[in-house]
């Protein structure tokens, strides 16, 4: 509370555009210690408008004018808010405000970890067993004779950002598990990801080789050969290089670099360019600018569209995951993946891969269980990425938007293959951002335990599971040939869209938009409650249990003869 | 001579087939005298295309280099099976008569003329007509000599809610000499009897206009028609639309997928840019019956494209009936086959022929575009789906001159 100095400030205009609105409502804004909160003068409403302080990207005050000061709030959720403070004094002191609570320097100061910790202890331990990668792994047919757990990493003491359950194929050692790590950048070894059980062939991740120019390492030479001797399908693997061959070139002046297929017998190296995190931000800033757009021209909304990229990058990445996809279900040869860290690019691909490949990842459960998997444990920087403390703003970037674009590019050209809709994933991108769960806070498995974080926040999963009836994709059917079974998209350019759900708020306005999809959710609903109600009728015989005579409609009658209803004149008859 | 006698190889074996979006087929290829008739080999798949041999528009012949593929065609579209077409039956979906006589509501004001029984006096009108009752015949005979190709004012459209209409034209003769027509102007001023003002949406822009009086056409000049607004859009029409298409397509077809270019070719090709323009002119025209409660007369120059689609849009923006699946088919009738748009010169070829005929232009396919884009936004009001715009696409392609049939006589 010691970052606020201005608690509540009267008289304040709030234009909310990225909710259609077209005129400013007055009210009183206050700030608390998690939340900007905006309450409307109008006696019959009285509106709110809470904005949690991690979900804001930046406070700008643009110079004052005789009619009063500006605050612009950027939000993370692309949320725009122009807030109109009569007196500068105050708008100097809730900007101030603002900018040091948006920019929180300990995690103790966000949300999720902000109340008391004694209070539903055992529904929040529980929470976290909401998602379990054992069950996932095992449901993939994994551990078998081809891929083994490995307790190496068990304590992280071979790889501080990879998971502690892992695993190898069967005949990697620890001894060769070890030295390919030391040969690893940041010791991210390769370490199974997925593995289909159809073709055998699996989806292995890890880290660039520090190789340089001419280093070798017999230990990462043999993990490779154990990774394809793990698919007896085949005699050689894909290494998918995820980066542009040129940067990946450029890292072997820094001791790092890319495998030279003259060292790893039986691997086929492929570049699939996927720009870096850098690239990614500065295009996502000139998508937002045209989301942004007032009333533009088709001129200028395509050529801003072109100019940012964005869709360029998405569709790179969606082309790495069809690739190894195409590569493990139709040619059955295993893929081992890695960029440079193998915490960004990899994850993509490798999400990706997995939702084109098995069904299961299409579904609710499913896509947590990935993003638990392919990000969480395996040591994707959420805090550094999503700014959830002040900290460097080169680390931050929109790696896992861009995944969940992808995926909903996908269900844009497979409408009936997803459990879920595109609501979901708005919803998981805003919690990735918004730290009011536990779920992705942190950089690693390992840093997670030692904050404990189990015991002092709660996991979103559960209750994005309560919410699901607003998630549902009504189109869904699993026994579609179209839910089934691989995915091939389409990924010629004029398949990809601009998610408008996401970047052009200005939509969301009067009249809202018409969904098929919403309409369609809603006559089930209304169908399966008269359902309901038909059979209730059903089982309550007509005149009730009390006018019930022998020889009558005796079908739903219960036969042990309990009584469920109380007819008029009380009490009920026996059933013979 | 038969087609059928000028075939030299009627079989060929060992075809490949390449399409778009399809692995290659290998088969047999037959040539008969109405199709091409493609078999795919495989045993799991049966597999046939057949190709009307109208629909191919250009034929190109590349050496392959390896495996010395004899050629490919390109084309615009494959034929189904000929079924039946339903919508080949519906002759009469709906008429000025109809329409008259379902539309009680018009009978105070206007009356149905059949001063153009015979053609005589517009040969691109139907036989009957709409027109103010106030204006008889002769009137109507003097009218039309003042619009080009006779096409003289008409109604098309009445909103139920506030009584206004909307008509169309096409340009009057003013000429350079700036001449006048009485009984134009008589027409025009009882279409807004009892009105204030009406609005006149001009589908060129005002320079365009202007300049249209040194070839013999013009506009409704201020002085002559006092209470008409002028309001100008300026609609692309003719030989540019058709290059609009062709780079559209061309920049679809672009095989190397590369993403780089994609939407600055498609900027390029300005088909979009097209589309915008004539929704938010359509919206104008529903605006000013809509919610200023004015009447709109619609033209261009000859009345027969751009007022069409701009009329048709604002309809269906208006007219709920006209989005269920009758209406829109009877308004498609009305206002594109029975108002006399060419559809022979526009539709004679696809966007993939080299030939640039004078005529072309994909006024009609631009329509399905924008109604399309309509359902994309308002995807529960209409009562019909993309199938169905898909399949107008590729009928008007391939029988211009029999679905929508074009001049009567």
């Amino acid at each position: 509370m010691e970052h606020i100095r201005t608690p509540k400030v009267e008289q304040v205009r709030l234009l909310d555009r990225s909710a259609g609105q077209r005129k400013a409502s007055v009210g009183t804004l206050y700030l608390s210690a998690t939340h900007t909160i905006f309450v409307e003068n109008n006696p019959e409403t009285r509106r709110e408008t809470w904005v949690l302080h991690s979900m804001v990207s930046s406070v700008e005050r643009p110079p004052s004018t005789p009619t009063g000061s500006q605050l612009i709030l950027r939000c993370k959720d692309f949320r725009v808010f122009h807030i109109f403070i009569p007196q500068e004094r105050d708008s100097v002191d809730v900007h101030a405000s603002l900018v040091r609570l948006s920019r929180p320097e300990k995690y103790s100061e966000l949300y999720c970890l902000s109340f008391n910790p004694n209070v539903n202890k055992e529904e929040r331990e529980e929470s976290w067993n909401f998602t379990d990668l054992t069950a996932d792994y095992k449901r993939m047919g994994v551990p078998n004779n081809l891929w083994v757990a490995t307790a190496a990493n068990s304590e992280y003491r071979v790889c501080d950002t990879y998971p502690s359950e892992l695993f190898v194929p069967k005949s990697a050692t620890p001894a060769i598990i070890v030295g390919s790590s030391r040969f690893r950048s940041r010791g991210r070894f390769p370490a199974l990801s997925y593995f289909h059980q159809d073709t055998l062939a699996a989806v292995c991740r890890c880290s660039q080789p520090l190789s340089g120019f001419s280093g070798r390492s017999q230990e990462d030479e043999m993990m490779l050969q154990a990774v394809m001797k793990s698919n007896p399908g085949s005699d050689y693997i894909y290494v998918v290089d995820t980066r542009p061959k040129l940067n990946a070139m450029a890292n072997r002046a820094a001791g790092k670099g890319y495998e030279n297929e003259d060292h790893y017998t039986n691997i086929k190296l492929q570049f699939i360019g996927i720009e870096n995190i850098h690239v990614m931000r500065s295009s996502q800033q000139k998508i937002i600018d045209v989301g942004e757009m007032r009333a533009p021209s088709m001129t200028d909304f395509l050529w801003g569209l072109e100019n940012s990229g964005w869709l360029k990058h998405i569709k790179a990445v969606l082309d790495a995951g069809v690739f190894i996809a195409r590569a493990v279900a139709d040619e059955g040869i295993s893929v081992l993946v890695h960029c440079s860290d193998g915490w960004d690019r990899t994850a993509q691909a490798c999400s990706v891969a997995s939702i084109l490949l098995d069904p299961y990842y299409r579904t609710i459960k499913g896509l947590m269980a990935l993003i638990e998997k392919d990000w969480v444990s395996f040591g994707h920087k959420f805090s550094h990425r999503y700014a959830h403390l002040d900290g460097d703003p080169k680390e931050v970037s929109p790696v896992i938007d861009q995944f969940l674009e992808c995926v909903w590019q996908l269900s844009e050209q497979f409408p009936c293959a997803f459990e879920f809709n595109e609501r979901f994933l708005i919803a998981i991108h805003t919690h990735v951002y918004s730290c009011q769960y536990g779920t992705f806070l942190g950089n690693c498995q390992k840093e997670r335990r030692d904050m404990r974080l189990c015991e002092r926040s709660h996991s979103v999963w559960p209750q994005l599971w309560k919410d699901r009836a607003e998630y549902a994709n009504p189109l869904y059917k699993a026994e579609l040939s179209q839910s089934q079974g691989v995915l091939r998209p389409n990924t010629t350019p004029y398949c990809f869209k601009m998610w408008k759900g996401l970047y052009n708020h200005v939509e969301k306005s009067t009249p809202p938009r018409q969904s098929p999809a919403d309409f369609l959710a809603a006559v089930k609903e209304e169908s399966q409650q008269l359902e309901e109600e038909l059979t209730n009728h059903q089982e309550v015989p007509p005149g009730g249990p009390t006018h019930q005579q022998q020889g009558s409609r005796q079908e739903d009658s219960n036969p042990d003869g309990e009584a469920n209803h109380m007819g008029e004149g009380g009490g009920s008859e026996e059933d013979d | 001579m038969e087609f059928a006698e000028h075939i030299k190889t009627a079989n060929v074996e060992d075809v490949v087939l390449r399409q778009p979006l399809h692995p290659p087929s290998r088969g047999t290829l037959c040539i008969t005298g109405h199709h091409l008739l493609f078999s795919d080999r495989e045993e799991s798949s049966s597999r046939q295309v057949l190709l009307l041999l109208r629909n191919i528009d250009a034929i190109e012949k590349s050496v392959e280099n390896l495996l010395g593929y004899p050629g490919f065609f390109s084309n615009a579209g494959h034929s189904e099976r000929p079924t039946d077409l339903s919508l080949e039956d519906q002759w009469d979906l709906s008429s000025p008569e109809k329409h008259y006589s379902q539309m009680k509501e018009l009978h105070e004001r206007w009356r149905l003329s059949s001063v153009n029984r015979d053609y005589l006096v517009c040969a691109s009108y139907p036989p009957a007509v709409i027109v103010p009752h106030s204006i008889d015949d002769d009137t109507l005979k003097k009218a039309a000599k003042f619009r080009q190709g006779g096409r003289f004012p008409i109604l098309c459209y009445y909103h139920r809610k506030n009584g206004m209409v909307i008509v169309r034209s096409s340009q009057p003769l003013t000429g350079a000499n700036r001449k006048r027509c009485k009984e134009d102007e008589l027409l025009l001023q009882a279409v807004i009897d009892g009105s204030d003002k009406g609005y006149i949406i001009d589908t060129r822009s005002s320079q365009q206009a202007q300049q249209a009086r040194m070839t013999g056409g013009g506009f409704e000049s201020k002085s002559c028609y006092s209470r008409w607004k002028r309001l100008h859009r300026q609609m692309e029409r003719g030989k540019s639309l058709q290059e609009s298409l062709i780079k559209l397509v061309e920049a679809c077809g672009d095989e190397s997928h590369n993403m780089d270019r994609w939407l600055s070719k498609l900027e390029n090709s300005k088909w979009l840019s097209h589309v915008q323009t004539a929704l938010s002119t359509a919206g104008l025209l529903a605006e000013c019956v809509e919610r200023d409660g004015h009447s709109v007369l619609v033209h261009g120059s000859e009345g027969t494209d751009c007022s069409l689609l701009i009329s048709t849009l604002a309809q269906l923006i208006m007219d709920p009936h006209c989005r269920t699946m009758e209406g829109f088919l009877a308004l498609l009738e009305r206002e594109w086959v029975q108002a006399g748009h060419p559809f022979q010169h526009r539709c004679a070829h696809s966007a993939y022929s080299h030939a640039r005929l004078q005529q072309e232009s994909p006024v009609f396919l631009l329509l399905l575009d924008c109604v399309w884009q309509l359902w994309r936004q308002f995807p529960l009001a209409l009562g019909f789906s993309e199938a169905l715009l898909l399949r107008l696409a590729s009928q008007t392609r391939r029988r211009p001159n029999t679905l929508k049939r074009f001049r009567r006589k």
